[in-house]
């Protein structure tokens, strides 16, 4: 334990030392170290993809899809755009204070740290990465000790690409990170559970330290009455989302779907077909899907399925192969909801189907449970669209598709609610991990006295037509053509 | 009086959630409720700083009521255009697609507001939590008991009471209600507080701005127009509430040849300002109760110190005035260093060359605000890249403050979230992003079962490579691609096995040798 809280102060030391030295701050060093990162992906691309197969049985394609292509393609944005980014943003300024200037100024925070999670452990360490380093900050980056093998590929990889003077990977479990959590960070950046999320937090408040969470939630689908080739579409796109993108362990990933009472014998059917054609059929056969990160995860998830009414619910799969951690994707229809797997963020390959008589109760069945990550809405009545917007809340709505919010730099990705706060990709990573600093340029020329005591009836007349942009009025009170004041007594 | 929180918190959340408060009319039916309360009530709201803090009126005027009808007037004038959906770029990843980002209420929010501007600081951010759509609870501080029970009678009149309610009261009921579930907690105040406000909103992973103050510094250089610069100086330190406000600055810096100088032309305007006998002056405020009277009589007594005022130091305990205040060289280690003043002293250092203040400056927390005044371009530049601040003013003090298009707000231990203007706005808002896909354009290379071909394409396509699309669309394998798989088949594990998981793990499904397979 001491030794690990002194190889962690010590880090900590030699970051601050080396932010205050103003090394990180160059744009060239920004720009060199985002390159380096995407070197780093692209010469242990087969490397990357053998440590995802060994933590979570990823496919190449999916690693390609989910880790290696968003690595390269936000630090590819990053470096497009960082030069704007880092530009000073004016500001407007009433006629009054003029002669002035006002701008924006963004500055990096100093040194944080970036929590990542085992799903996605390349690209949920490496893109919040991209963001600290393009905002020019010190960096420690905690991977999660549950995706060993992508763990110690960047511990041994980092060193050698990266400065390493300015970005330090601690590997370890959570005494490490409790050791971590009790030094002063600039910002601390953590993508996992809300309950981890809460520790973080708390541990933040005694050094008021911001804080950015990346949480989950159960992610809803709703799926209205669709036909024909539309249905179809919507059905690759639910199953690819749920169970191509780490097996359903992801925050974005699909929780439970939603859809009209009459209509659900004819998803569960397309569900089960689209199923066979993706990942195959029987547990042992099954292809293209990931494992279970560990066998507690595994536990946790056959245990949903453990209450009676849930087991009675399952229409497809079900079945599992515990030496090797696979669960085969599993449809339930209208499981209990005060079950665990209607109540607890599933996380895993399971996918219930909740009926209701109309498609529209579903905006108050979302609301009746906490703030999800994102929602999926397959529809093509505008009028509904519209009235979920308004009446429903989560990080993000996605119409007529799932997950690919993640890709899209321009638009803001975090939670809200128990889903989290604080947000990131593309600009809106710059954004998190700086500070915007307000600057006012002022000349010496054209002081207005009315701003000075001692106070008197036309200074406060001065004021307050100053304050309604009167510009005549001020200058017939300067004139002297304007009654000066008024009934208000004043000292 | 013991108020029914729940009660409260339900009737609340039941008002959010009949959407009523995100309608565009019922947010500017407020915001022109609050104008009303400005306009109407202005002698009242005088009087009442009046008796809080002896407050000249123009003080109140200027700082407080001006400063919230402007607020509310740019809400009224921008309010339109803040809730419109922002368009989002997509790219050719997600194409056809159409992106959006929806501003958003957070839902019931809390405001805990502050006694040295206790209008403008309570009202400022309801002015944020209104415009974005938000029921509110205004908690004022009972350190100014006149304008919190004003506050809560102007409110209770003029506003809708089923979406806006002021809650008075103390520790007790402010403890209670951060017990309740908010959607943002907006605390206007010192750290201490602002780190139980953080560890109570733990609980429901509630998100918090924390407006905090800090040892703002003012540094002068030589060579300036020093009457101006001593008026603004003046102006921002004791003709804004004495000294007591979260920018004021609280100490100044300059170097050892120009202190007298500086020290000669700040006594004169002083007593232009002021006259000979400040504590007769009505147009200075008074510390606000004699707790914090005698936590700055302390700073004054302290021994360290003691010796070094060259201005002022008079104070009257039954009138809870003190003097304009200066102080010349002042250990780093005495109390005045060592804390935030919030009152009317101002300590001088002095260091050898003007570069030096950066260093000072930067030994120390980040301030809320550092002001700098110079005609030296240089120094200038060197001052805004390395002083790190919540807001920096080249020339000036406080007027920053006035500006709704800069973010109001500190850094580090001044404070996190930042407010006025649109920035109030979003403070209080959550930026949904919003994706439009059709269900045409589909990508085969999204779904399994997985091939070369499919690898091949994702490449070209986050390469933005309309080449390499098309030869991947038409399963013409690139040269890469060709040594890729001849590596791919050849590649050994370099990790070793840190999971301790024997390897058949994937043995029997053969996962990894497929994956060689399927590359062939």
């Amino acid at each position: 334990m001491e030794e690990i809280s002194a190889r962690v102060g010590q880090n900590f030391a030699e970051l601050r030392q080396n932010f205050r030295s103003g090394r990180t701050r160059g744009l060239v060093w920004r720009k060199t170290q985002l390159r380096a990162i995407l070197k780093l992906v692209a010469e242990n691309e087969d490397e990357i993809f053998e440590a995802l197969n060994r933590d979570l049985g990823k496919h190449p394609v999916e690693a390609y899809r989910d880790e290696i292509g968003v690595v390269k393609k936000s630090a590819e944005y990053s470096l497009r755009h960082i030069e704007k980014w880092i530009a000073p943003k004016k500001g407007q300024l009433p006629l009054l204070l003029f002669p002035s200037k006002a701008e924006v100024l963004p500055e990096p925070l100093g040194v944080v740290l970036i929590f990542a999670s085992w799903n996605f452990p390349i690209s949920l360490a490496l893109d919040p990465l991209i963001g600290a380093i393009s905002a020019g900050n010190t960096v420690v980056l905690k991977p999660s000790e549950l995706a060993p093998a992508c763990t110690s590929f960047l511990a041994c990889k980092i060193p050698l690409y990266l400065d390493n003077k300015a970005i330090k990977l601690v590997e370890g479990g959570s005494d490490v990170a409790e050791k971590l959590l009790e030094l002063k960070w600039d910002k601390i950046f953590f993508t996992g559970s809300a309950r981890v999320g809460r520790i973080i937090m708390s541990a933040a408040a005694k050094h008021l330290t911001p804080v950015t969470l990346e949480l989950g939630g159960k992610c809803p689908i709703i799926l209205d009455s669709l036909s024909g080739s539309d249905l179809k579409v919507a059905v690759k796109r639910i199953s690819g989302g749920k169970w191509g993108a780490c097996a359903g362990q992801a925050c974005i990933g699909i929780d439970y779907v939603i859809v009209q009472r009459k209509f659900a014998p004819v998803l569960v059917e397309l569900l089960k077909k689209c199923i066979k054609t993706l990942y195959g059929e029987e547990v042992e056969n099954l292809k293209n899907i990931c494992r279970i990160v560990n066998k507690n995860h595994f536990d946790r998830i056959c245990n949903l399925l453990e209450d009676p009414g849930v087991a009675a619910s399952i229409v497809y799969g079900g079945s599992f192969d515990k030496q090797n951690l696979f669960i085969e994707p599993t449809i339930l229809l209208d499981p209990p909801l005060d079950a665990e797997i209607m109540t607890e963020e599933i996380f895993g390959p399971l996918l219930p189907i909740i009926t209701l008589d109309e498609v529209e109760e579903s905006i108050e069945f979302i609301n009746a449970r906490p703030k999800p990550l994102a929602i999926y809405v397959f529809t093509k009545n505008k009028t509904f669209k519209e009235k979920l917007l308004q009446e429903t809340s989560s990080g993000s709505v996605i119409f007529n598709d799932t997950m690919i919010q993640f890709i899209c730099d321009g638009l803001p990705f975090g939670g809200v609610g128990e889903s989290g706060f604080g947000r990131y990709h593309g600009k809106y990573s710059f954004d998190t991990f700086s500070h915007e600093k307000a600057v006012l340029h002022r000349s010496f020329f054209l002081e207005l006295e009315p701003r000075h005591p001692p106070w008197n009836g036309f200074k406060l007349e001065f004021i307050r037509l100053a304050y309604n942009f009167d510009y005549i009025g001020l200058l017939q009170l300067l004139l002297g053509l304007r009654r000066r004041f008024t009934s208000r007594t004043v000292h | 009086m013991a108020l029914d929180m729940e009660g409260m918190m339900k009737e609340l959340r039941e008002t959010y959630a009949s959407g009523k408060t995100k309608s565009y009319e019922w947010r500017i039916s407020q915001l022109r409720a609050l104008l009303k309360i400005a306009d109407h009530h202005d002698k009242e709201i005088t009087e009442a700083l009046r008796c809080d803090l002896n407050k000249p009126e123009l003080e109140s005027f200027v700082y407080e009521i001006a400063s919230m009808k402007s607020s509310c007037q740019l809400a009224l004038k921008q309010l339109k255009r803040w809730m419109k959906p922002e368009k989002a770029k997509t790219s050719l990843t997600t194409f056809p697609s159409s992106g959006q980002i929806v501003s958003e209420p957070l839902g019931v929010v809390l405001v805990i507001s502050a006694w040295n501007f206790p209008f403008l600081l309570s009202l400022d951010p309801v002015i944020g939590a209104i415009t974005a759509g938000n029921v509110v609870v205004l908690k004022p501080s009972e350190i100014a008991p006149a304008t919190s029970a004003l506050l809560s009678k102007l409110l209770g009149e003029y506003m809708d009471t089923s979406a806006v309610k002021v809650v008075e009261g103390a520790v007790d009921e402010t403890t209670a209600l951060l017990e309740q579930k908010w959607d943002k907690i907006f605390f206007t105040g010192n750290g201490k507080v602002g780190r139980i406000v953080l560890t109570a909103a733990v609980k429901h992973l509630t998100p918090v701005a924390l407006e905090l103050g800090g040892k703002s510094p003012v540094v002068v250089d030589k060579n300036i127009n020093l009457k101006v610069a001593a008026r603004r100086i003046i102006a921002g330190k004791w003709g804004c509430n004495n000294g007591q406000a979260c920018v004021s600055p609280d100490y100044m810096i300059t170097t050892k040849d120009y202190a007298s100088q500086l020290l000669d032309v700040l006594r004169s305007e002083l007593e232009t300002f002021y006259g000979k006998d400040p504590l007769k002056s009505e147009d200075l405020s008074r510390i606000v109760n004699s707790n914090h009277f005698l936590r700055l009589t302390n700073l004054l007594d302290d021994e360290k110190v003691s010796g070094k005022i060259v201005h002022g130091g008079q104070r009257d305990k039954t009138n809870l005035k003190i003097a304009p205040t200066i102080l010349l060289d002042v250990p780093q280690d005495s109390l005045i260093m060592n804390e935030e003043i919030f009152g009317p002293l101002l300590p001088i250092l002095t260091v050898n060359k003007i570069e030096d203040s950066i260093d000072v400056i930067n030994a120390r927390e980040k301030p809320l605000a550092a002001y700098l005044f110079t005609n030296d371009k240089r120094i200038k530049e060197e001052f805004i890249r390395n002083v790190s601040t919540g807001g920096l003013l080249v020339n000036d003090t406080i007027l920053h403050v006035a500006e709704h298009s800069l973010p109001f707000g500190g850094v580090g231990e001044s404070g996190m979230g930042a407010y006025h203007g649109k920035f109030s706005f979003d403070a209080f808002s959550h930026k949904k992003a919003v994706l439009q896909r059709s269900f045409a354009g589909d990508v085969p290379a999204r779904y399994p079962p997985y091939t070369p071909g499919k690898l091949r394409f994702l490449k070209a396509l986050l390469n933005g490579d309309v080449v390499g699309l098309i030869r991947a669309l038409i399963g013409c394998p690139t040269r890469l691609e060709k040594e890729k798989k001849s590596s791919i088949r050849k590649s050994k594990s370099p990790l070793g096995n840190p999971s301790g998981q024997p390897k058949q793990s994937f043995g029997p499904h053969g996962h990894c040798y497929r994956i060689q397979k399927l590359m062939r």
